[in-house]
């Protein structure tokens, strides 16, 4: 399997596999690049739909050439027949919801499975004809690349170059589009017209990759590459081509695949190569993707436990300075003050005194005092929760716990320029409680008896 | 008689009843918004199917239905998962998922060796109905020997048990669905959570899959499943009737579709039947392009409301006596 995989990958099984594995590359790529505006644009399952509608089409044109006596096998007059089906189709579910009595997705799951129920019909009575080829009628449902003949990978290549150069020519309409439609209309683009295009450009995609992929899952090389690029990046102009490269090498990949293991349906070993392409990204993207998120969800709530701590050990300091009162915390005080959970307990101590923040206490052996850096970090913590306690007492109105509660939320997201605000805002309409003291600003008062995390 | 019995009667029943559950189940799809949900499930509980098919090694439901609904809490917590990641709208993080996870169960199928036994990709895409016979049958008194009936294919069973915990549940959550169906919010006030009713239909809905697999396949399930409530949307606006339509609809779909691909070109000596699977979705079609057309929110009945409003007399409201 090894040595028939490899020589597939390498194009090197012959001028007709080469043949077919571009032009299958050549639809990968336009799919990726068309689906992302298939897909920004909200039209994954309309796309679907129009898929699975080809097959009356493409059945049709093969009992119609049978009829006339053409060549039933002619992959442009099947293509032709799939697309004015899925064209059709396109123009049923806009029909069955203009009513107001059927949203649009039952209309889409109507037209998918009545269109291709026909289509299944319609194939049936192409296997009572007594003409050749009806065999090859299943390859447009699951895709079969094996058998393709190099005219038929010739026409699907220039067919989807044709869809990315269109693509290409497009862009920066197709973009304002997808993003802003009502924008795009004020700046007088035609939007009607490049929604019409965009469904033409969906639905040759679709036609293109009828072949190799199969109609059942074409959708999934549109939806799926350019899923995968928007994980990776925000930007539509790296999206369309990551998208493309992606669609491509899935392409390439799965039809390489499916020359090496015969028994494969085509389309699905490309599908679900895009599929672990996309797993991957999921899971790996470095901002989108799964591990970074936790990874920034860990870092968040580990600076936010070590900032009650900083401000806990900041008031307990503050509390000791007055005569007769309060001795150094110990790690288990600050602990249950911040309201740290058992992992948090285990790294954070570590990790405070690494940075430099807190030392052991001279005074009590298992006691923690705040070095100066740890102090003024502190002393800037506590600042801004009091300044944003203040503002939401005095802008918000709320209640001294309510705004301590509120302030704690906010706080360890909100970025420094935001908090500046605040203080520019409660300097102009509230200047009372900006008096300086030891911390910048006073504490609200004794209406927070409590001040834990 | 006894090879209508034998060669027809087990896959007509089987048509009929895999029609009339999704087609109930449908309603709920329809009246929470989810049809999406149908194209979604039917497809994602594939792999399920095949992997439950693969581990026993048999036809029978329990291990089936139970691979089917992992597949579908499979495929909804994924769809979650992408939607948050990626933050792209329902549909989309639905294609990606339910694409994907169709494509491993075609893959599944071929690795598997499941192809070897009973299950292939015809069956994925159009069903087996073909391959429901009653051999056992003699005559008409086999429908009452017990001997007989237990010979009888346990597909259709299968399916029956499944129509029948539909309208139990159906007929136990009659008022809490309508709630939840016309007024969710209010339906949440009140306590009776929408999730709860969610999840309700997740399992009804790839208990459905599985039954309706070996009649329609599980493309074709979409019709069975999304049809015949629609057909009734567009006829009534009355709850009862609602069921009530979709069920005359369901009946009609399954019962129409398999007589006009398999018995009348039987009755008219032709050698090949259309498939039957196929034919049901195509009636659903035909019944759903009538009751657009024809139902009293269509052009006709815009028409007919219009010439009434044309000819007939002013009604003024006389003042109610005090």
């Amino acid at each position: 399997m090894n040595g028939a995989l490899l020589e597939a990958l390498l194009f090197a099984g012959g001028y007709n596999a080469a043949v077919v594995a571009l032009g299958c590359a050549a639809f990968g790529l336009a799919a990726g690049a068309v689906g992302c505006f298939v897909l920004l644009r909200g039209r994954a399952l309309i796309a679907d739909a129009a898929a699975h509608a080809t097959l009356p089409g493409v059945a049709g044109a093969f009992i119609l050439a049978a009829a006339m006596g053409w060549d039933a096998r002619s992959l442009p007059l099947l293509l032709a027949g799939g697309a004015v089906t899925a064209g059709l189709a396109v123009l049923v579910v806009s029909a069955l919801t203009r009513g107001g009595r059927l949203r649009d997705d039952a209309a889409m799951a109507l037209v998918l499975s009545i269109g291709f129920g026909l289509g299944v019909v319609l194939v049936s009575v192409v296997q009572s004809l007594a003409v050749g080829g009806q065999a090859g009628l299943k390859s447009f449902i699951l895709g079969q690349a094996a058998g393709m003949r190099a005219s038929d990978a010739q026409l699907i290549g220039a067919l989807a170059a044709l869809s990315a150069l269109l693509v290409a020519v497009l862009f920066k309409p197709l973009a304002a589009l997808c993003f802003d439609r009502d924008f795009a209309a004020a700046v007088g683009l035609p939007v009607r017209t490049l929604d019409l295009g965009l469904l033409a450009l969906m639905l040759a995609v679709t036609v293109t990759g009828l072949r190799a992929v199969g109609l059942v899952l074409v959708v999934a090389l549109m939806v799926i590459p350019a899923a995968t690029a928007r994980l990776a990046t925000e930007r539509l102009e790296v999206m369309v081509p990551l998208a493309g490269a992606l669609g491509a090498f899935a392409a390439w990949f799965g039809v390489a695949l499916s020359a090496a293991l015969p028994n494969l349906p085509t389309g699905a070993t490309i599908a679900l190569v895009a599929c672990g392409v996309f797993a991957l990204a999921l899971a790996f993207a470095p901002r989108r993707g799964a591990l970074a998120f936790a990874w920034r969800q860990a870092r968040l709530s580990l600076a936010v436990a070590r900032d009650h701590a900083l401000r806990a050990a900041l008031e307990q300091a503050e509390a000791a300075a007055a005569p007769g009162r309060g001795a150094p915390l110990t790690w288990a005080e600050i602990g249950r003050g911040a309201g740290w959970t058992a992992w948090q307990r285990a790294v954070l101590p570590r990790w405070m005194r690494a940075s430099g923040l807190v030392a052991q206490d001279p005074r009590r052996g298992d006691g923690v005092t705040l070095t100066p850096a740890g102090l003024a970090a502190a002393r800037e913590l506590t600042r801004r929760h009091r300044l944003w306690e203040h503002y939401m007492q005095a802008a918000g109105g709320l209640a001294p716990a309510a705004a301590h509660r509120l302030a704690d939320q906010v706080e360890h997201t909100l970025p420094p320029e935001v908090a500046r605000e605040a203080e520019a805002w409660l300097s102009r309409h509230d200047p009372g409680r900006l008096r300086p003291d030891d911390v910048g600003l006073p504490r609200p008062g004794e209406a927070i008896p409590e001040r834990r995390g | 008689m006894t090879e209508f019995l034998r060669l027809d009667l087990a896959a007509l029943l089987a048509a009929v009843l895999a029609c009339l559950a999704c087609g109930l189940i449908g309603n709920l799809l329809l009246l929470t918004r989810q049809s999406l949900l149908g194209d979604a499930i039917s497809h994602a509980v594939l792999p399920g199917i095949v992997l439950g098919f693969w581990a026993s090694g048999s036809r029978a439901a329990p291990p089936l239905v139970a691979g089917a609904m992992a597949a579908a809490v499979t495929a909804a917590l994924l769809i979650a998962l992408v939607r948050r990641l990626t933050r792209l709208e329902p549909g989309a993080a639905m294609g990606v998922v339910f694409s994907g996870m169709f494509a491993l169960g075609l893959v599944l199928i071929e690795v598997t060796g499941a192809r070897a036994v009973d299950l292939d990709v015809d069956c994925v895409l159009y069903g087996q109905l073909e391959a429901l016979i009653w051999p056992a049958a003699e005559g008409l008194g086999s429908l009452l020997d017990p001997a007989a009936l237990a010979e009888f294919p346990a597909e259709v069973k299968t399916l029956a048990a499944i129509l029948a915990l539909t309208l139990g549940l159906l007929a136990l959550l009659w008022k809490e669905l309508r709630l939840v169906a016309f007024d969710p919010d209010f339906a949440r006030t009140i306590g009776f959570a929408p999730r709860l009713v969610s999840v309700l239909v997740l399992v009804l809905v790839s208990a459905a899959c599985v039954a309706a697999f070996w009649a329609v396949g599980s493309i074709l399930v979409i019709a069975a499943l999304v049809a015949p409530a629609a057909i009734a949307r567009l006829l009534t606006n009355d709850y009862a009737a609602q069921f009530a339509i979709s069920a005359l609809a369901a009946v009609a779909m399954g019962g129409g579709g398999y007589w006009a691909a398999v018995l009348v070109p039987d009755a008219l000596g032709l050698g090949h039947g259309l498939n039957a699977a196929g034919m049901m979705a195509v009636v659903a079609g035909l019944l759903l392009a009538g009751a657009c057309l024809l139902g009293p929110f269509g052009p006709a009945g815009r028409a007919r409301r219009r010439a009434a409003v044309a000819v007939g007399p002013v009604r003024v409201p006389a003042p109610a006596a005090e």
